[in-house]
């Protein structure tokens, strides 16, 4: 059994018996979609909500929400995923710093979160867990042959959803 | 100077020399606070990608204390000052002559956070003085948890015109008394390569990440943005 890993503002997609894993999530967002019938997984870490925030033309769809959510399904289309079965998961959006003071980049978690949740109803992807917000950081790790993700963080027990 | 990746070298230098007087007052100030020697080295400007950062500071799930403060004036960005979790606990033990229990209490998270926000004062105040510029920070905010969970919030801004970043790094440390036995305890517990390198004293720290617009302003106010050609 193998075990993919995502970097930030990365996706990537993996069959039974492998996992896929992210490290460190902090206001970034771990989402997956997951096949069952298939056993196909794939996570996508998203930094920020939306592309309309690039400062510049190209860039990696899987850094914005509304960019790397689409592409994760099209990548898992064409692994052979099927469409209509897509389920997903997701982690993160924590907020690590308290500012008194405005911020922009302040709720940044929470947008990601609200972010996704709009893409994913916008693809008619139905979201069956999450474990997000708080002020802590998460590695998450998802398994295809079982389609559980589990949850770690700093002194606290590990979450499976 | 369109991509931070391809900075030129003398755009480099320059940034190592503010690093180098940023962090040589930050250094100056935690040496009056702690009564101690406090050193310096040479501070490192390295072009990035995202996930190199993480690897920089020993992975994205080594475990760090972090004082976040934001930069707002006539340049804005993040700095960061980051030590490894057991440093983190000697410096605390050295100021309040304590022996810690290997928890943070409430009182050693504020020294730290108090210590951040000294750290990034000093090392600002010599950036204003050099530059010219008009710089607040907000109130600094502490974090005890993953690297790669606090970085990527430092990393938030630069997100939006790239996937690199200019790390600028500047470590300080603290010269240990001989006969302790806490090097043997940083060895042990601090595998971050570059967080906690040494194992002598307690090291940190102090990470300059400035919004991509940044640069230019900086090279205008000290003259040199025509040097060098990209």
């Amino acid at each position: 059994m193998a075990v993919i890993k995502v970097g930030i503002a990365d996706s990537n997609i993996c069959k039974a018996p492998d996992s896929i894993t992210t490290l460190g999530l902090g206001s970034c967002v771990g989402l997956t979609l997951y096949d069952e019938s298939n056993k196909i997984a794939g996570m996508v870490h998203v930094m920020l909500p939306s592309s309309e925030v690039a400062r510049k033309g190209d860039f990696k769809k899987a850094k914005f929400a509304n960019t790397g959510v689409p592409e994760l399904v099209d990548m898992l289309i064409k692994a052979g995923a099927n469409r209509s079965r897509l389920k997903a998961k997701m982690a993160g959006g924590a907020q690590m710093f308290s500012f008194e003071g405005k911020m922009d980049t302040l709720s940044i978690g929470a947008r990601n979160v609200e972010a996704c949740k709009a893409e994913l109803m916008k693809l008619r992807i139905p979201l069956l867990a999450e474990d997000t917000g708080g002020n802590y950081g998460r590695t998450i790790e998802l398994f295809s042959q079982t389609g559980m993700l589990e949850i770690r963080a700093v002194s606290k027990p590990v979450k499976q959803i | 100077m369109n991509d931070l990746k391809d900075m030129n070298a003398f755009h480099l230098d320059v940034l190592r020399e503010i690093s180098n007087i940023g962090a040589g007052n930050a250094a100056t100030a935690l040496s009056t606070l702690l009564q101690k020697k406090v050193d310096m080295k040479v501070s490192r400007v390295i072009p990035m990608q995202f996930n190199e950062i993480t690897e920089y500071v020993g992975g994205a799930e080594n475990i760090v204390a972090s004082v976040f403060s934001r930069i707002e004036g006539d340049i804005s960005g993040n700095m960061l000052f980051v030590i490894g979790e057991e440093n983190a606990k000697g410096l605390v033990d050295n100021l309040t002559g304590t022996d810690g229990d290997g928890q943070f209490s409430d009182m050693a998270l504020s020294v730290l956070q108090e210590i951040g926000n000294i750290l990034a004062g000093s090392y600002l105040t010599a950036l204003a003085d050099f530059t010219g510029f008009e710089l607040q920070t907000s109130v600094p905010s502490l974090a005890v948890d993953m690297a790669g969970a606090m970085l990527s919030f430092g990393l938030m801004e630069i997100g939006r015109s790239g996937d690199w970043a200019i790390m600028i790094d500047a470590e300080i440390h603290t010269e240990e008394e001989s006969g302790t036995d806490d090097s043997a305890v940083d060895k042990e517990i601090n595998k971050g390569e570059n967080m906690d390198k040494g194992g002598k004293g307690k090291s940190g720290h102090i990470f300059l990440l400035p919004d991509p617009e940044s640069f230019e302003k900086i090279f205008i106010a000290l003259g040199v943005h025509r040097y060098g050609s990209n």
